[in-house]
């Protein structure tokens, strides 16, 4: 019971950080209606940032720079590659982020080196005692510091101005337009945003392990935590990365014993096999809501 | 007069269609005709270069029939699959498989007949494609380019743990053997090298799957693939069964791919289950863009675009010298290369979203009217 306790502990802690990142995709597609492929390059990003920064100002400084760099990396890519791109295919832009995210990629590797490099952050591997569990400090750190993003995220959506706005355009472009929403500003602040939450994610990614050219592809499970939760959910974006993030621990742990068939890492890909689970009986997600075709 | 099956063209009227058979024909216009013949001879001829270039023109030609495979779900049918690398796999260890040695130490049958193992590679392929296929046609769009993503990476653990088919990760496994009533294309013989035989080999076959794959496109089956592009709601209206021809274009697409992994490493002869990755989709991906969407012709120059821009940027260190040979340095060659891929992608969208195809129609029309613009 201990070890189930403290294996959910630790899912909840990386299912945290996908949630971040998953909020991220669904931020950018509710925008724009395109899945932005471009997110592990932002979040690999965000966490070598940190980790050059981190050794000149200090680690909790160098987070907020990072995550203000990248959120104007995101706009900056925004305005060039993605915005001359509206009313095209999704599928295009789609494949384009691809491209951005396969470039963007290129550069931070020639930062990272042949190494890991660590972000410097102040927890490391370190466990506390709560409860009578080891638990990890950095799942604490990840889990919180998630809870008061999402909180601070939709308090954003639901009473500020340009959370109206980005609400207005995620419904109905065209009529948000003619009421006087500016929608390219949503682009841009959608975009902005969802670099932001990448650069916290890989911060969080990076505490204990560090980050090496590898890290990248733990990103790419937000994927299966968005298309658990359905791609124009927020609240189905987090439940989606919790979920991914304790089934994934789970079967980290006992997997090993209760189906050694499955091969050795089967938790590696365990979102892809939740995700295609989840399709079979739901297409559109959990929380997703299913779209209406007229011809 | 007498009506000919085949009504004759009046001269000096190249774009009158005096028949349907005509409008339809592989090669309706005169350019075409000509064209086709001097590409192929070219393509005959360039067997004379040295042989570490006919490897990459081998490896570029089969590249071209995976392509044409994606091309035919993605292009023509509109369902953007990213988990092409995963039926290269299956049919790359298809293949290698029956014709791998059955006293060694990954599995085999010993059958290295190519009539044998080409085929099963293709139809195991394909058969990953039907079992895929109704997830797929119950999404739509994005949800299906994440499953399939999703599949890549399922694939890849499968086949990295799978090691008594695959080998292992980092150890890896021989692949087919290309043997045809007897002949060894993997060797030199009396008709020539090694590399010339892969080489026409690899010629003929993507000759057959591309006209294999023009003919597909004006049948019935092309026409219903397009109008589910287009719209896929309308062409059920109209009375094309949807689940029916996704799983025609995603069986079709993968027996393609399948057959292109079976024979991608018989040029290597030795392969690891860590190329199956994301990459590869991507790289079949930015074949299909740059080349050209829904043109087999597209889907061939892209091939060759990818696989020879390695080629063509080991060359950079001697022109720009703060580019490195070595990979430890930054920025070197394989990190250029890659973002190559990327970069190109972004710039074919932007600017030519019909890729190297539509680069040729440009350069067409304009020589049609030279010397004047318009």
């Amino acid at each position: 019971m201990k070890g189930v306790l403290e294996s959910l502990i630790r899912g909840l802690g990386n299912g945290s950080v996908y949630a971040l990142l998953a909020l991220g995709f669904v931020i950018i597609y509710k925008a724009t209606r395109v899945i932005s492929f471009a997110q592990p390059a932002f979040m690999i990003a965000g966490a070598v940032a940190v980790s050059h920064l981190a050794q000149v100002t200090g680690f909790y400084a160098a987070v907020l720079l990072s995550t203000l760099l990248i959120a104007g990396v995101a706009l900056a890519v925004e305005r060039i590659a993605i915005r001359p791109m509206v009313g095209r295919p999704v599928f295009v832009v789609a494949i384009i982020t691809l491209g951005v995210d396969v470039v963007v990629r290129v550069v931070v590797n020639g930062f990272i080196g042949l190494d890991v490099r660590q972000v410097g952050d102040p927890w490391g591997l370190r466990p506390v005692e709560f409860a009578g569990l080891a638990v990890q400090q950095r799942w604490v750190a990840m889990f919180l510091t998630t809870a008061v993003l999402v909180t601070l995220l939709f308090a954003f959506f639901r009473y500020t101005r340009y959370g109206l706005a980005m609400r207005a355009a995620a419904f109905d472009q065209e009529t948000a337009l003619a009421q006087g929403v500016s929608v390219g500003t949503v682009f841009a602040l959608s975009w902005g945003l969802a670099g932001g939450l990448a650069a916290v994610a890989g911060t969080f990614v990076g505490t204990g392990q560090g980050v090496d050219q590898l890290t990248w592809i733990i990103a790419l499970k937000a994927l299966p935590a968005i298309i658990v939760g359905g791609l124009d959910s927020l609240g189905g974006a987090v439940t989606g990365g919790l979920v991914i993030g304790v089934v994934e621990s789970l079967v980290q742990s006992y997997q090993g014993d209760l189906a050694p068939w499955l091969g050795q890492n089967f938790a590696v890909v365990t979102p892809y096999a939740v995700m295609l689970l989840v399709l079979l009986v739901r297409p559109y997600g959990l929380f997703g809501t299913p779209e209406v075709e007229r011809v | 007069m007498t009506v000919t099956r085949r009504a004759r063209r009046p001269a000096g009227r190249p774009l009158l269609y005096t028949s349907y058979s005509q409008d339809m024909a592989l090669l309706d216009t005169r350019a075409k005709k000509v064209w086709l013949g001097v590409l192929l001879g070219v393509a005959v001829l360039s067997s004379g270069l040295p042989d570490d270039l006919l490897i990459l023109l081998a490896g570029a030609y089969v590249a071209a029939i995976g392509a044409i495979g994606l091309n035919i779900v993605t292009g023509y049918a509109g369902q953007v699959s990213l988990g092409h690398a995963f039926f290269v796999a299956v049919g790359a260890y298809t293949a290698a498989a029956i014709s791998g040695d059955p006293g060694g130490r990954v599995l085999g049958f010993g059958i290295t007949s190519m009539l044998v193992w080409l085929p099963a590679a293709g139809l195991a392929a394909a058969l990953a494609g039907v079992v895929v296929a109704p997830l797929a046609a119950r999404l739509r769009g994005l949800y299906l380019a994440v499953v399939t993503l999703g599949l890549v990476f399922l694939g890849e653990h499968v086949f990295k743990e799978w090691d008594h088919l695959t080998g292992g990760p980092g150890v890896g496994r021989p692949a087919a053997v290309p043997e045809l009533f007897g002949f060894r294309f993997d060797a030199d013989s009396a008709l020539g090298t090694r590399a010339q035989s892969l080489y026409m080999l690899m010629l003929v076959l993507l000759v057959v799957f591309a006209v294999a794959a023009r003919n597909l496109a004006r049948s019935r089956i092309g026409r219903a693939f397009s109008a589910i592009r287009d719209r896929d709601i309308a062409a059920e209206v109209i009375g094309v069964p949807l689940t029916r021809y996704k799983t025609l274009a995603f069986a079709i697409s993968s027996f393609y791919a399948g057959c292109a992994g079976a024979l991608l490493y018989t040029i290597t002869g030795f392969f690891d289950p860590g190329s199956f990755n994301l990459l590869m989709s991507v790289q079949f991906i930015a074949m299909v863009l740059i080349g050209g969407v829904a043109t087999v012709s597209g889907s061939i120059a892209g091939a060759l675009f990818i696989t020879l821009l390695p080629r063509l940027t080991q060359e950079l260190p001697a022109l720009l010298p703060f580019v490195s040979g070595d990979t430890t340095q930054t920025p070197n060659v394989f990190q250029i290369q890659v973002a190559l891929y990327g970069l190109l992608i972004v710039l074919f969208l932007v600017f030519e979203p019909r890729g190297l195809f539509g680069v040729w129609i440009r350069a067409r029309a304009y020589w049609r009217s030279w010397p004047f613009s318009y």
